[in-house]
């Protein structure tokens, strides 16, 4: 058992909480710089792939599991990132320009999507954002002067000042350097009062109202932010895949993303990357595990979606926390090793709780 | 590969778009009044399905405070159980009905029990989340019915393809059977919630739950009975609808575009759901017409955005603030 003893009330909010995670991240950014020369092509387009969907992933995260905004139609800003990244740089715009422009974009979306957020919760702003995503789904297919429509555009690779990167190695490391950013300014703002006044927000609105926080402005902060996170991803998801069309960013996007904050836990930074590794992983795991099932099961076109439906389920019905849950869980169990009570995370029935009322 | 399942399934959405028939008449003087009038009904009965589905979700949502994103699956798979009992087991039409219908209202109750409320009293997002899983599911498992699952069939109805003609007015048996049988099943409900034992008790348990586990109502059986009662409606606005679209995996998506109708009611409210519905399809047909290519699709989600900024709690929704 360890023990870590505050002397300072600046320990409570230091990004680095002790020095095995110094040592650890720092192993694990070690391991992601030099992966380019360990591993092949193939797991080099997996890793960005990776990276991408954790950075949409951290947008939804301070959306969802930090301010308690579920949004259904994630996928939108997602798109709207895609095609802002696309039309500027077919327009001559440099890469170190169109990146924030698409997170700009993107984030002014934002904000627009927050405006009904502000006077409706829980349900109805679970359908509006819902209705907002297949809005942004059919204005990317018909305004084709600037999407190109349903057949889609090519997206020029990524060039740094004349260098060009390409689609391996390069993109790669354009890829790590946005992310650890993200990750870095979504840490920050979780431990600055903007972060708190989130998470104030998330466990009660009242609670929250009354202790001065000014509900409207920071759901709206959130909407933007988040949104801002998702576009950024979704221009490197464009520049990934070099060829976009509307029927990517549609409402099986949007459940995907909703897929990657849900498996990977709720409310956690760490849940973000965890599921994104999981949902880039799942398609490979089904791939070879058609081989070993009966033709029927194998064959069927919606093996994919029972898997994702079932996993879905799963992690509901009996890891709420979800995969970061079932770490922190492993990690006490040795931590206070005979001393393990299988009551410490156990989470409270509340049968009578009404949410109309919040 | 990353968004594999929304490059599989984009094509799906596609599909559901289906054409809802509708005619295009001459636009000159009097036809004018008469291709108004075609849509309107046309609109009415698509209206009317979006109703059926929309009720589905107000039951459970006022019952248990949980949205059932699965309501378009338990349509999906409502509708091809009436259509297995119609060609496997060769079931006369009305017979094969009540079957499905019953069969899965026995599912909604399982359904309920096993999956539901285990996790009664967490969070909404929760639950959400739950049901889109649960809908992933049903959608994949159809896929893998033998000989059944990838295909698109068409349900045998008795009235199949009959029209009337009221003047130059065209209106398919169908349409008439959809407005008719959801007019009756709404009376039959109105009069349950109104007069029958079981009724009222529900009607308690959603207005104050606690207060009616006091008064010895069986607060959770009741609930499962709400889901048996939802996915019986759902089988039917399958069934109703299985003549226009067809029967196939993804018939279920309909159900997105009844949120919209559910929301323009106000969520908790029944007679809400219907009229709702109605204004959902009527606009949805009208902009079909009217206006350019590419409004039908989106008319449903347009209309619930301005809702939802004008007037949150929709047309029939009351207004509840909590007391600190």
């Amino acid at each position: 058992v360890r023990f870590f003893f505050k002397t300072q009330y600046d320990q409570d909010i230091r990004l680095v909480k002790h020095g095995g995670q110094v040592f650890w991240y720092g192993l694990l950014a070690v391991a992601l710089l030099l992966a380019p020369w360990s591993v092949g092509d193939y797991w080099m387009t997996q890793l960005s792939f990776i990276l991408i969907y954790s950075i949409a992933g951290l947008g939804l995260m301070v959306l969802a599991g930090f301010t308690g905004l579920a949004s259904l139609g994630h996928a939108a800003f997602l798109g709207v990132g895609a095609y802002t990244q696309a039309y500027l740089l077919s327009h001559g715009w440099p890469f170190v320009l169109t990146l924030p422009c698409a997170a700009a974009l993107s984030a002014a979306v934002g904000v627009v999507v927050g405006l009904p957020a502000l006077r409706v919760k829980g349900i109805y702003l679970a359908i509006a954002t819902l209705a907002f995503g297949f809005i942004v789904e059919e204005v990317l297919a018909r305004w084709e002067s600037v999407t190109g429509g349903n057949s889609g555009r090519n997206v020029p690779g990524v060039s740094i000042f004349g260098w060009e990167l390409g689609s391996g190695a390069g993109f790669y490391y354009v890829c790590l350097v946005v992310c650890a950013l993200a990750t870095l300014g979504v840490l920050n703002l979780l431990r600055s009062g903007t972060g708190r006044a989130f998470i104030a927000i998330r466990d009660s609105e009242i609670s929250a109202q009354s202790m001065g926080i000014a509900i409207a402005r920071y759901k709206t902060l959130a909407f933007a932010i988040s949104a801002a996170l998702t576009g950024a991803a979704g221009a490197l998801y464009a520049h990934k895949l070099a060829f976009i069309s509307p029927d990517q960013f549609g409402a099986l996007q949007s459940i995907e993303l909703l897929l990657v904050v849900v498996v990977g836990g709720v409310g956690s930074v760490h849940g973000a990357f965890l599921g994104a590794i999981f949902l880039i992983a799942l398609p490979q795991f089904i791939a070879v595990s058609k081989d070993w099932l009966p033709p029927a099961i194998g064959q069927a076109s919606g093996l994919q979606g029972l898997i994702y439906g079932a996993v879905l389920v799963g992690i509901v019905l009996f890891e709420p926390l979800g995969l970061y849950g079932r770490w922190l869980k492993m990690r006490t169990y040795l931590q206070l090793f005979p001393f393990y009570r299988r009551g410490l995370f156990k989470r409270q029935k509340a049968f009578t709780k009404s949410e109309r009322l919040r | 590969m990353p968004g594999a399942l929304a490059c599989a399934c984009a094509g799906m959405l596609g599909a559901h778009r289906h054409r809802w028939p509708r005619t295009r008449p001459a636009p000159k003087g009097d036809a004018r009044v008469t291709a108004f009038l075609q849509l309107l009904i046309s609109g009415i009965s698509l209206g009317c399905i979006y109703a059926l589905i929309a009720l589905g979700f107000v039951l459970i949502y006022k019952a248990t405070e949980t949205v059932n994103f699965a309501q378009g699956e338990l349509m999906m798979l409502g509708a091809f159980g009436g259509l297995a009992l119609m060609q496997v087991a060769h079931l006369p039409f009305i017979v094969a009905v009540v079957l499905a219908i019953a069969a899965m209202a026995g599912c909604g109750v399982l359904l309920e029990r096993v999956a539901i409320r285990p996790i009664l009293g967490q969070p909404q997002f929760t639950v959400v989340m739950l049901t889109i899983g649960l809908g992933f599911m049903a959608r994949g498992l159809m896929t893998m019915a033998p000989s059944y699952g990838s295909d698109t069939h068409a349900l045998p109805v008795p009235y199949q393809g009959q029209v009337w003609n009221f003047g130059a007015l065209v209106v398919s048996v169908e349409q008439v059977v959809v407005i008719v049988v959801t007019v009756v099943l709404c009376a039959l409900l109105y009069a349950m919630f109104r007069y029958s034992r079981i009724g009222i008790a529900m009607q308690a348990a959603s207005q104050n739950q606690l207060a009616a586990y006091y008064m010895g109502i069986p607060v959770q059986r009741l609930n499962g009975l709400v889901w048996g009662l939802s996915a019986g409606v759902a089988t039917i606005a399958g069934l109703l609808l299985a003549p226009f679209t067809f029967v196939h995996v993804n018939m279920g998506f309909i159900g997105l575009k009844a949120f919209p109708a559910a929301v323009v009611g106000g969520f908790g409210s029944l007679p809400g759901a219907i009229v709702g519905g109605l204004v959902i399809g009527v606009i949805e047909s009208m902009a079909g017409f009217y206006l350019p290519e590419g409004f039908k699709d989106i008319a449903a989600y347009v209309v619930v955005l301005l809702m939802l900024v004008i007037k949150p709690n929709g047309l029939f929704g009351g207004s509840v603030r909590k007391k600190v």
